[in-house]
């Protein structure tokens, strides 16, 4: 989650501003403590009878605050430029990014819709976006619910989203790989498990991605699978979107490649068996408070529809 | 000064007499005591015992916040740990800071103030005595209000910034966002009336001779920030107010559906909370700046620039409000613009950096507890400062910005300019106020244990925020590298703990068998020195004239052959009685009957509180009682009374 080392042109001259101003900034914090500190020492009186001690007023001090201040305000005008040259940098990208995710964030999850001229190349998927490598893409920031905060430390820096506006930005990542994110803005509850990830791809990879995302779910071949849809369709279709089956809920996140993502709850547990069974249960014991109710399913449907959901890759 | 004030036809000659003080204390004290027992407790109105009633509430207040951030910092400890339910974890986050921010750091230097000011500026008593109680009162009610709040488990939980729509009804629908919302505005009558009279005192009660250029700075400070409080309040009462009736009334001014503007709180917000956060350092910078010069034996450095560099950073602080929202969506041109406006705020701040460097530099310091909670402030104070620059510069404030990094700078800010300084004030003025002196030797464990722990605690933050460790969190997921960090930061806020709590110990050791002070223990140079230890409940039997800003230390600077007259002046004896002076060059004016001992401001307070529970309870019945018993209050408040009537003017030639 670190922003001191970053991989794509949104980030980057931050990062070398960032590393300025740490290294500035220590220098600075070390001359005032040897200054104090020399201060402090060099002339300390010896005795503790402070009234002993002759009231002095050499003069000679207002040049400290001269030199100081002045030097202080030449290290802080440079400072500025830099920073201005630095936001003009990132304000925009270079060139015309290839392509919109429309990002919606909810409590507590991230609702992403890849934009395409044609709609039939158009999809939702939520929490996990693959962007390819040296193209920039712009996010487009929705507020739906309370305030939150877009944030890929390693790619670019915080934009908030925001009930009743639309805020832009752009990423690009540089170098494939994964970079985890988080939401920024306290949102409530269960704020400190709203996590984001961008995987970015190889342009193939990215293509394969996207086609495959295009899909629908397969229809289910095995018994256990074919019973698990039909639970999922009665317990679960009133809130997710499972694509070619008649689950068509959007209060949650559409599951038609659940199994394509890494982690469940936006980065609260790896996406396993193990977590995955426990979570269609009772999301309420892994994220308390979160909008997914507490199923209760009996052990025999809580197997099929498990099964059923690895079903969705 | 010997004739300025004559007789006249009308008016009263105020004596300029030269009497042993064994002859007027009686008197004086006659006409000033407060009443014994618990009619005294309630109806006081001496400065003296509201400022150490601020100072000790404000401190039971930071205990209060201190163990709610202990607690957080035990489920923080290492990932993953469940000691605290999410709901749980956000309550006590928004309580920590709203206790800290409003119940103590701002609190606790209005209690210096109060003490301080009638003696600093050598007067009787604050301009307006009896609101200067109904502030101290509305304050505590207030801050009882709020925590009542936790025993039912409905403390506010969206934060101590409360940002709509989290806090709006759809998302909380419960009681806890009004809890935030009334004691905030209740607390704003405090914050309000407590500002103007500061202000009041300062341009009329002011001792002769004592010009604006001789003030103390944490005069200054607080002047500064009294003004700031006033212009300030105002936007966050009217946020609290336009959210409360979109949360009982069904208003939109923050509901999205209705084209209401959530944004509209946060700049209201912080259009009130950057300007706070210089009123909640200024005055302690004051401190800083009048208290430090003693240890070195001089006057402070550039006593010029640094008072001017107190009133441009408040300035300067009204304009720098968005460096709160920079990652809102604003135009790049208003970030450019706010961006470098928090920059340049940082250059009054290197004024008086390198003007206390100077004064210690050129002095001869004489390391005592004191000196080194204050001089160690200094380093401090840098720390904050330069973390503030870091995350003043927009890009990379997109980073830094509700991260740890943030978390770290405003602890930096709030315990390093703030708590040092209190602490090292109240090590510097308890003997005046309880004419003992604190133990050293406690003294230096205290200062070290506080200090390390306080590094150890919150430098860390500053590294895991550049992890990317982000702010109110209630637990994080391991393998991100922050787990060793947030242990350290948990050893160190334990370890900052015990320091408070031997500042705690050294207060009631010292307070019992600290030993006995004397006037003018540190040969201070500054008039609170010049009378008794504990200071007379009458403060100066004599109102002093004033010829310099160091009236005690005149004949060994010997700048100027004028002298201040501190055992001779005006003898103010037939009644409650002060000085008033003209505003610029502190002219003697008028004598002022000051109001005695008044039960009003408390029952006005309580009056005031009922009003607030009726609100939060919905009951029309209990709001309306309030209502009447206001008016009541104020009606008995005022009501004419001959003895505080002017009795007639003394001219001025």
């Amino acid at each position: 989650m670190t922003y001191m080392r970053t991989f794509g042109p949104a980030a980057d001259p931050v990062t070398s501003l960032g590393w300025g101003l740490t290294v500035i900034c220590s220098l600075v914090i070390l001359i005032i403590a040897g200054l104090l500190l020399t201060a402090t020492l060099r002339a300390r009186a010896t005795t503790a009878a402070i009234s002993s001690i002759p009231i002095v007023h050499p003069g000679g001090g207002l040049r400290w605050i001269v030199i100081g201040t002045g030097v202080s305000t030449a290290v802080l005008f440079g400072l500025v430029i830099w920073t201005m040259f630095t936001l003009a940098a990132i304000a925009s990208s270079p060139e015309p990014p290839a392509f919109t995710i429309e990002i919606r964030a909810h409590q507590w999850w991230w609702e992403a819709r890849y934009l395409n001229d044609s709609s039939d190349r158009t999809f939702v998927t939520a929490n996990e976006l693959h962007i390819p490598v040296g193209s920039p893409v712009q996010l487009k920031l929705i507020g739906d619910d309370v305030i939150h905060s877009f944030w890929i430390p390693a790619l670019a820096g915080k934009t908030d989203v925001i009930p009743g506006q639309t805020n832009l930005a752009w990423i690009e990542a540089n170098t494939v790989g994964t970079y985890r994110g988080q939401c920024t803005e306290y949102c409530g509850a269960q704020h400190a498990h709203m996590a984001e990830f961008v995987i970015a791809d190889s342009a193939p990879d990215f293509k394969a991605w996207w086609d495959r995302q295009l899909i629908d779910a397969e229809v289910p071949s095995l018994d256990a699978t074919t019973r698990g849809e039909a639970i999922f369709l009665a317990r679960c279709g009133a809130c997710h979107t499972v694509r070619g089956t008649g689950a068509g809920g959007i209060v949650g996140p559409d599951l038609t490649h659940v199994m394509s993502r890494h982690t469940l709850g936006a980065g609260t547990v790896p996406n396993e068996r193990e977590s995955l069974r426990a979570w269609i249960n009772n999301a309420q014991a892994v994220k308390p408070g979160s909008r997914m109710p507490r199923l209760d399913l009996p052990p025999q449907d809580l197997d099929a529809v498990t099964a059923y959901v690895e079903t969705l890759k | 000064m010997e004739n300025v004030l004559k007789d006249t036809e009308a008016g009263r000659v105020p004596r300029t007499v030269s009497e042993s003080e064994t002859v007027i204390d009686p008197k004086l004290k006659a006409i000033w005591e407060t009443a014994p027992g618990i009619r005294g407790i309630l109806s006081s109105v001496d400065h003296k015992r509201i400022g150490i009633r601020y100072i000790v509430t404000a401190f039971v207040f930071l205990i209060a916040g201190g163990i709610e951030a202990l607690i957080m910092r035990l489920q923080l400890a290492h990932s993953d740990l469940k000691i605290l339910s999410p709901e749980a974890y956000n309550q006590l986050f928004t309580m920590h800071g709203f206790t800290m921010i409003f119940l103590y750091a701002g609190p606790v230097l209005s209690g210096f103030s109060n003490y301080l000011w009638p003696l600093l500026l050598g007067s009787r008593d604050m301009a307006f005595p009896r609101l200067n109680a109904l502030s101290y009162w509305i304050f505590l009610l207030a801050g009882l209000f709020l925590y009542a709040s936790f025993p039912l488990g409905l403390a506010p939980d969206a934060g101590w910034f409360n940002y709509p729509p989290l806090s709006g009804k759809d998302y909380n629908p419960g009681p806890n966002i009004d809890f935030y919302l009334l004691g905030l505005i209740f607390l704003g009558i405090s914050t309000t009336v407590g500002s103007a009279n500061f202000l009041v005192s300062l341009l009329r009660t002011r001792a002769p001779g004592m010009s604006i250029n001789r003030l103390p700075i944490l005069v200054w400070g607080t002047l500064t920030a009294s003004i700031g409080n006033l212009l300030a309040v105002p936007a966050v009462s009217l946020a609290c107010v336009l959210l409360f009736t979109d949360r009982q009334f069904g208003t939109h001014f923050f509901d999205v559906e209705a084209h209401g503007q959530p944004l509209l709180w946060q700049h209201l917000f912080w259009m009130f909370g950057h300007p706070w956060v210089y009123a909640i350092v200024l005055p302690a910078l004051g401190i800083v700046s009048d208290a430090l010069p003693t240890f070195c034996r001089r006057p402070l450095v550039g006593y010029t620039p640094v008072a001017l560099a107190t009133v441009a950073t408040m300035i300067v602080g009204f304009g720098v409000w968005l460096h709160h929202m920079f990652a809102t969506g604003m135009p790049v041109l208003s970030l450019a613009f706010f961006s470098a406006a928090s920059l340049v705020i940082t250059i009054p701040s290197a004024v008086s950096t390198f003007a206390w460097i100077a004064t210690i530099w050129t002095g001869k310091p004489v390391l005592t507890t004191p000196f080194l909670f204050l001089s160690s402030f200094i380093i401090l104070f840098v720390i904050g400062g330069v973390s503030g620059v870091m995350t003043g510069a927009v890009p990379f404030d997109f980073q830094l910005t509700d991260t740890y990094f943030v978390v770290a700078h405003l602890h930096y800010v709030l315990i390093g300019i703030n708590v040092f300084p209190v602490i090292g004030g109240i090590y510097y003025w308890f003997p005046k106020m309880t004419g003992r002196l604190m133990s050293e030797r406690i003294g230096r464990w205290n200062f070290w244990t506080m200090f390390l722990g306080f590094n150890i605690g919150f430098f860390p933050m500053h590294i895991v925020g550049l992890m990317g460790m982000p702010r109110r969190i209630y637990t994080y997921a391991p393998g991100l590298g922050w787990d060793t960090i947030n242990l350290i930061t948990t050893l160190g806020a334990f370890a900052f703990a015990i320091g408070v709590l031997l500042f705690l110990i050294n207060v009631f050791l010292s307070a019992r068998s600290g030993k006995l002070a004397g006037p003018n223990p540190w040969d201070a140079p500054t008039l609170e020195w010049s009378v008794p230890s504990p200071a007379p409940v009458y403060n100066f039997a004599i109102i002093p004239v004033v010829a310099s800003r160091h009236p005690l230390w005149e004949d060994r600077l010997n700048e100027s052959p004028e002298r201040s007259s501190l055992t001779r002046g005006y003898l103010l004896n037939q009644g409650r009685e002060t000085l008033a002076t003209t505003v610029l060059d502190a002219e003697p004016d008028l004598i002022l009957e000051m109001p005695g001992d008044s039960y009003a401001p408390l029952v006005l307070a309580l009056a005031l509180g009922v009003l607030f529970v009726g609100l939060i309870l919905h009951s029309a019945l209990c709001t309306g009682l309030g209502g009447i018993a206001i008016v009541i209050a104020i009606l008995v408040w005022l009501w004419p009374q001959r003895r505080l009537g002017q009795v007639g003017e003394a001219t001025h030639v």
